[in-house]
Parts: structure tokens; sequence; C-alpha cells
């Protein structure tokens, strides 16, 4: 296979991929959105400007996926905060570079909240900088960064992206 | 300015007045237009030291980031002499915000609208057309160049932290801090030299004030924050001291964890909704404390009138600005550093554990969205006074369920502002 379909190919998979982890998000499910993950993957949310500007300072920094499950868990049983709807969109998908089992891809997204009687607004939009891993259970990510333009954050974010 | 006319109902309704009882606080401090107004003047412009940023945000001669005295722009600058300068972001021509950049490395500030130029001190040093053109046109003859800088104010830092202020006699930090909190603030801003992580941005639909009180609420704390409690960074079991200086206008909460798990009795359990004894972390590497501090506090959070609270909680280090938006809505800077000599490995167990605090922080969105509720509780239903009846102000200061620090600033607030 030439490189090009190779690519081409990849890109399906990684949005096929990425259209079934924005569902998982957009349902609250973060359990199982840890799954999208390999075990020692770095998560990692990150304001355009301080990534610019060579600053390390996550909004969420996730080593590894026990600490998304700790993210998770908080989620879903001790965090306060408002009822709302999730809407994420994944576009723009690319893969970048395949070496061995890994694929470098990238893809922007946008985070659109609705919380109750409010009108829908924006709450983040950014770009992925990816890193999959060819699993027997399929691709996960090994390293998902996601540097956001929307470096003034509306109140709070309050489900992973 | 007449202290009569800013309060006065311009409706024809009666003029605002404060409660005679000292435990009730009006709501129209948190939403009125005149008040937010008269803050400007007796607060921000007034006899305080404004935090304005970190020593480490501008390390090399040149160096600038935007910051704010109180809702007013301003730009904080390292000249070439090393010198800190603080100066309005609004040209002294028209009036225009100039610097645009969050941060940067500049030798000088070019208004990109009529190009008078600046120097790092704030001076003014360049007119294009001074003289206009073929003799005609151009400045005045009298133009004198010297004396149209960019509003300076005072600067003093203390600690790798700086403050601004508009008045002409301020006392020193020291004195300003009082001889209760200038320790603790020592104590965390304890003269190492610091390494800026990043920086937090967030608009929050709330006034100013509201953030200080929480963070002068120890009540609070015990019960909305399950990491503080079940984790034992801050809860009713641990040794903690709530010192205020002798104003009232500045505050702390300090509090010392545990080795392990808090030792909560069932009765505290029980009135602690976010308290759950039996979770555990996948990655407990959060929670891992490096002693790096001489305090006996584990946990110190020093809220500092009118705009700064400074958070040294286990391992996690940060500043924040309130940066005021009108009566309705402030802007945080959360300004989040670790230290010079950190190895690589510290600086991710900072990494990992600011995961607590921040705009996503476990803590953070809690805060954010309990003070959204409040000013939608303000500002749409009828007003009334809220209440903060919780421990006698001569108590020891080491009770906790206690909102004697929101009485004492509010005392001091109606003070300084003529209330």
């Amino acid at each position: 296979m030439d490189k090009n379909t190779a690519l081409r190919d990849a890109r399906l998979e990684i949005e096929e991929f990425n259209y079934a982890y924005a569902d998982t998000l957009d349902r609250f499910d973060v359990d199982s959105w840890v799954e999208y993950f390999t075990e020692d993957a770095l998560y990692h949310v990150i304001a355009r400007d301080n990534e610019e500007s060579g600053l390390p300072l996550g909004l969420i920094y996730c080593e590894g996926k026990a600490m998304m499950k700790d993210r998770a868990y908080a989620l879903l049983n001790t965090e306060m905060f408002a009822p709302r709807y999730l809407h994420l969109s994944i576009t723009n998908t690319r893969a970048l570079k395949i070496e061995g089992d890994l694929i470098d891809a990238a893809a922007n997204y946008t985070l659109i909240e609705t919380l109750v009687e409010e009108p829908s607004r924006v709450q983040q939009v950014g770009k992925y900088r990816d890193i999959f891993k060819r699993t027997p259970n399929g691709l996960l990510l090994q390293e998902r960064k996601c540097v956001f333009d929307s470096v003034m954050i509306d109140n709070c974010l309050v489900f992973p992206v | 300015m007449d202290g009569d006319s800013i309060i006065r109902d311009t409706d024809g309704r009666q003029p605002r007045a404060w409660p005679e009882d000292e435990t009730l606080i009006p709501d129209w401090i948190y939403t009125d237009q005149d008040t937010y107004d008269r803050e400007l003047e007796k607060i921000f412009l007034g006899r305080h030291w404004n935090y304005v940023g970190l020593d480490c945000e501008v390390p090399e001669p040149g160096n600038y980031f935007r910051s704010y005295v109180g809702p007013l722009p301003v730009v904080v600058t390292r000249d070439m002499d090393g010198e800190v300068h603080v100066f309005e972001n609004r040209c002294a021509h028209r009036g225009v915000e100039f610097c645009r950049e969050y941060r940067g490395s500049a030798d000088s500030f070019i208004c990109p609208y009529h190009n008078w130029t600046y120097n790092l001190q704030g001076d003014l040093t360049a007119v294009p057309f001074r003289r206009g053109v073929k003799g005609h046109g151009g400045m005045p003859k009298d133009f004198d160049m010297a004396e149209r800088g960019l509003r300076k104010f005072h600067v003093a830092t203390r600690g790798g932290v700086i403050f601004a202020s508009a008045c002409d006699d301020m006392e020193s930090i020291e004195d300003y801090l009082g001889p209760v909190i200038c320790p603790e603030f020592d104590a965390t801003f304890d003269g190492g030299e610091m390494k800026l992580l990043g920086v937090h941005r967030n608009i929050l639909p709330a006034n100013w004030k509201l953030y200080q009180e929480n963070l002068k609420d120890p009540y609070h704390a015990t019960l909305l924050h399950t990491y503080l409690t079940t984790f034992g960074l801050f809860v009713s079991s641990n040794e903690s001291n709530i010192p205020t200086d002798k104003y009232g206008r500045h505050g702390g909460l300090l509090s010392r964890r545990p080795d392990g798990r808090p030792d909560v009795s069932s009765e505290d359990a029980e009135n602690m909704q976010a308290f759950k004894k039996t979770m555990e972390l996948n990655d407990p590497r959060v929670l891992d404390f490096v002693r790096e501090f001489d305090s006996k506090w584990s946990g110190s959070v020093l809220t500092i009138f009118p705009t700064l609270t400074a958070l040294r909680q286990t391992n996690i280090l940060n500043t924040r600005l309130l940066v005021p938006r009108g009566p309705n809505e402030f802007m945080m800077i959360w300004t989040v550093f670790g230290r010079a000599e950190d190895d690589e490995e510290m600086v991710r167990h900072r990494l990992r554990q600011n995961n607590i605090f921040g705009p996503a922080g476990f803590l953070g969105i809690e805060d954010n969205e309990a003070l959204k509720f409040l000013q939608d509780g303000l500002r749409k239903s009828l007003p009334r006074d809220g209440l903060a009846l919780l421990g006698d102000d001569d108590e020891p200061t080491d009770t906790i369920i206690t909102e004697r620090a929101i009485r004492g600033m509010y005392r001091y607030y109606r003070d300084v502002m003529g209330f």
C-alpha cells in the first residue's frame, strides 16, 4: 500500500474513532471515555497562549488512565455543577504520519454547551494533537493534547473535550 | 465626591442603606452600578496596594504582560535596568488600549493608531509629525512630551509579588499586610526564585467581592468540596486557623493536613455531604506532599484586599487576580508557578496536582458554579440581605464553622466606601 493510501485509510479510521469519542462525551459517559486511551496515555488540555509561550500548565493534565478514571469518578459522583447539554464536534481530521503501530494525527474540535434557560454557547474551540496506537483492541489514544484557542474560559470547563 | 449622591437611587426609591445588624449584607453591593463606580475611586484608586502579577512573569529586561488595577487595563514591564513598572494600557493621545498581547518582549510600545511611542517606563518618546508638514499643522509649540506620558502607578514588590497603587503616600507592603498576615504571606513568598508554569483565565458571572468572601468562608470549604474534605486538605478535624488583619480586609484560611486520611468524627461526617469516607484514588500521586516551605500549614489561602488571593495547597502554588468587569461579572487570572530549582519530576508533580484547582479543577468547577448560582439569586430575585451569622467575632481564630472573616471584610468595606 502506498503512503497516501495508508494515510487516507488511517484518517477514515480516526474519523470513526473521533465520532464515537464525541458521542461518548455528549452522553456524559466519562467512564467509557477513559477506555479510548492506552494505560499510560497522556491527556492534556492546554490554553493556546501557554502552549505557544512554552508554559506547561494544563487546564486538565492526566498522566495515565488512572488519573482519567479519577476525574471520571469525580464528575459522576462528587462534583457539583449545573445541568447542561454537551455538543462536541470533531472536524478537519488528518492522519499526518504512520510509524510502526503509531499514527500522528490532528483534528479541530468545538464544544458547545447549553445550560438551563441560557442560549447555547461555545465553551471551547481548539485543536487535537494526537498520537494513536494500533492495539489488538483497535486504535487507542496514546496521547491527546487539546490546545484551545478560547483562552478566556466561560466560568468553568466541567467535562473533558 | 459627595458620598450621598453616588448611592442615591436615581429612580426616586429610598437611598440604599446598610442594615444596622452586622450579620446582614445587603444585595445591592453586588449588583449596583453606582456602587461599582464608587469602588473604582475608593478602593482600586484609593489607599490600597493592588496585586498585578509576579516577578517571574517578567524575568528578563524588556519583558511585559497585560494586567489590571481593579478594572483598569495596565501593562507591567521590566525595563533595561531591571526595574518593574506599571502603567495604564491606554494611549495618552486618544485612549487606545495599545498593548494587545498576553505577554511578550519589547523595547518600546507604539500605539497602532497614530504611532505615539512609549518606553518601558511609560514615558512618551516620539510623536509623528510633531512639527506638522511644511510648517503647517503639528503639535502646539508648548507641547511637552514629559507631561504626556502614560498614567503610572507606584510599584512595590515583596517576595516576588508585584503590587501597584495610585496613592502617592502608600505605606510599605509589610505595613499594608500587617503583623498577622505578613508572616503568612512571607511563608509562601519566601524569596525563593519562582518559575512560571502558566496562566488560566476565566470569566465568572458574579460580583468580584463574592470571590474574596468565598475564600474567607471556611464553612463552605468543609461542605462543598469533596477533595478538600475526603483527602484531608481542609476538613473539620484538621488543625486550622482563620487569621485576619486588624482592619478585617486581609485574611487567611490556614490548615494542616494529617498524614494519611483525616480522622473525621461520625457526627462531622454526617454533616458533610461532600465527605466520601470510602473514596479511593486510582492515582494517589495527585495528593503527594513534597515538603518545601518553612510553615506548619500545608494549606494557606490568603485573601489580600482588594483583588489578590494567594494559594499554597500541598505543592500547588498560585495567585488569582480578580478583575471586575461591571457589577455582575469579573475575570480571574490564575498565575500558577513552581520554584526555579524544580526538577522535571517536581514540575510534573505540580502539573498533576493542579488538576485540583483552576477553571477545570475539582474545586474550581464547584466554586465557580456556586458563585454563578449566587449572583443569579442576587440579580434576579426580590432584594433582601444575605446572612453571615455563623460564629462570634471574638471567638478564637481556630474556629472554622464561622463567617467572622466575611463580616470583618465588610466592616472595612463600609468604612472605605462611606456606607
